[in-house]
């Protein structure tokens, strides 16, 4: 097997396996140091906020799960699109890793929205622009993921859920401007929830902390559970026959 | 009986649809029952105060067309798919384009427009102004045939799967979204007395973007369920 | 922070609910999806004698 690393090294099932079984210590080990500083930051050094007490603390995962939702969506319909348009099983694999996780942050952005909301502004939900947008996102997670459950036919299954992704993809920005729209026309919930406190310089590092240690969690998950997907597909091929152990019943 | 011409065209695919359609006018009517329905149950569920109902009214009638439309949409490719013609079209040398902009047209006229003439008299039911309904009507003369392409994308995307139909609106719902939005949201502006020319301009880009872009979408996703 | 101790912590200037709230959902969600991931892989690699 030569050692030149290509473009398409990892589109091998067999190759990405590897790669994700070597990455994903070091991941977990990266999401848990980040983890501790980041929290050590929002709950050690951050200052109390004059207006909203210490309840603004949720924002350092609030913040950081809205953003992963966001990002985790679009790299799910990026490797999708990857999938059906070169036909790489691999990369589509990659997409329906990444949707449970994506749809888990989004989940936690919205529980934490309500509870931050709860104490700062009176109600457990408020109809704002970004956490509206941000159930709607939800929803765009659970279709795929429905989608691709109904679907028995593996390769059916791959191409059609990536068509919904791109559809959903092309979408958010209108679904989010609409809402904005919608938002501010009916002025009784133009209160924002996300309206960060002023950012004491300190509170902003907690949230970038805080998102890098949510990213290394989330390839740490995606990798694991690609594996888990590559090797359930692949089971016939003889690198996996290889790999299994066989565990008396 | 299905009968397909050599040479498939959006033209003669409309016809066709429209055709066998009137062959069998319930399927017409039961969408359109819904829309009556699923409007006069808000009454019973909020309470029949007029203030209130002309309040909620544009939204409750965009709604229910909205559901509607979706739940009228999931067999539009079943009856073709069962029977072989579907892939019959599709193997032409028509463009699939032409056959999914031609099918979600079928179905505008068939339910969608019904839908927009009967409007008008289910917002009198809820007491709004007639400038709301002449309002309210026109958006949905736009929004319709949005959502006729938009439920044509999904029924294509659902094609053949079970639990199909409810599977549909949930990955079609978000999408049509902005629609609704626009749609129910002129009403409301013209009522506090904000010009509506935003709503109809957004409303109006919504449904080209829709026009060009779902039937490839809807295209593409007939030929992923077919192969 | 403006009152001190473990006391304080938990309580968080009277915000206790809502922080650990959502500090708790989050860590438990976050916990949920790496243990069904985990398991998935345990399932894919083992084989039944």
């Amino acid at each position: 097997m030569s050692a030149q690393l290509r473009w398409t090294t990892f589109a091998a099932p067999s190759r990405f396996c590897a790669l994700a079984a070597a990455t994903t210590p070091w991941l977990w080990a990266a999401c848990l140091l980040l983890t501790v500083a980041g929290l050590y930051i929002g709950f050690g050094v951050a200052p109390t906020d004059a207006t909203q007490g210490e309840a603004y603390r949720i924002i350092f995962i609030h913040v950081p799960a809205a953003w992963m939702s966001m990002v985790l969506y679009c790299a799910m319909a990026g490797w999708a699109a990857i999938g059906w348009a070169f036909n790489t099983r691999m990369a589509s694999m990659l997409a329906h890793a990444i949707a449970p996780t994506g749809a888990m942050f989004t989940f936690v952005a919205l529980w934490t929205g309500a509870l931050w909301g709860k104490p700062t502004w009176g109600t457990w939900w408020v109809w704002d622009a970004r956490l509206t947008s941000e159930l709607i996102l939800l929803f765009l997670y659970l279709g795929y993921m429905a989608l691709l459950a109904a679907v028995d036919d593996v390769q059916r299954g791959d191409k059609a859920s990536a068509l919904l992704a791109i559809v959903g993809v092309v979408n958010i920005p209108i679904i989010y401007f609409s809402v904005r729209w919608w938002n501010t026309l009916h002025q009784g919930a133009s209160v924002s929830i996300t309206a960060a406190p002023t950012m004491a310089k300190t509170m902003l590092l907690a949230m970038l902390v805080m998102t890098f240690a949510f990213w290394a969690y989330a390839f740490a998950v995606v990798f694991t559970r690609a594996r888990a997907l590559a090797l359930q597909r692949e089971r016939d091929a003889e690198w996996v026959q290889a790999l299994r152990k066989v565990v008396p019943t | 009986m299905t009968y397909v011409k050599e040479e498939i065209g959006f033209v003669a695919i409309l016809a066709r649809d429209l055709r066998l359609a009137s062959r069998r006018r319930v399927d017409i009517l039961l969408p359109l029952g819904f829309f009556v329905v699923a409007v006069s149950l808000f009454p019973f569920g909020v309470g029949p105060e007029p203030n209130m109902l002309r309040q909620i009214a544009a939204g409750v009638v965009w709604v229910s067309a909205l559901l509607a439309t979706m739940l009228s949409v999931s067999h539009l490719y079943a009856a073709d798919h069962a029977d072989g013609s579907l892939e019959q079209m599709l193997l032409s040398p028509r463009s699939a384009y032409a056959i999914a902009a031609a099918k979600a047209s079928a179905h505008w006229c068939l339910t969608g427009a019904p839908l927009v003439l009967c409007a008008p008299l289910l917002g009198l039911l809820m007491d709004m102004n007639s400038q709301a309904l002449l309002i309210l009507t026109a958006t949905l003369l736009l929004g319709t045939p949005i959502l006729s392409l938009l439920g044509g994308l999904g029924a294509a995307l659902t094609l053949g799967l079970r639990s199909g139909a409810v599977l549909l609106i949930l990955l079609i719902l978000p999408l049509c979204i902005p629609t609704l939005i626009f749609g129910a949201g002129a009403v409301s502006a013209a009522e506090s007395g904000v010009s509506v020319e935003a709503h109809f301009s957004l409303l109006g880009a919504l449904l080209l973007l829709t026009g060009l872009a779902a039937p490839w979408g809807t295209a593409a996703a007939l030929r992923i369920a077919v192969e | 922070m403006t009152e001190s101790g473990l006391s304080g912590f938990l309580n968080m200037g009277g915000y206790g609910l809502y922080v650990w709230g959502s500090y708790g959902v989050t860590l438990v969600a976050m916990l949920a999806d790496w243990w069904f991931a985990r398991r998935a892989l345990k399932d894919s690699l083992e084989v039944q004698a």
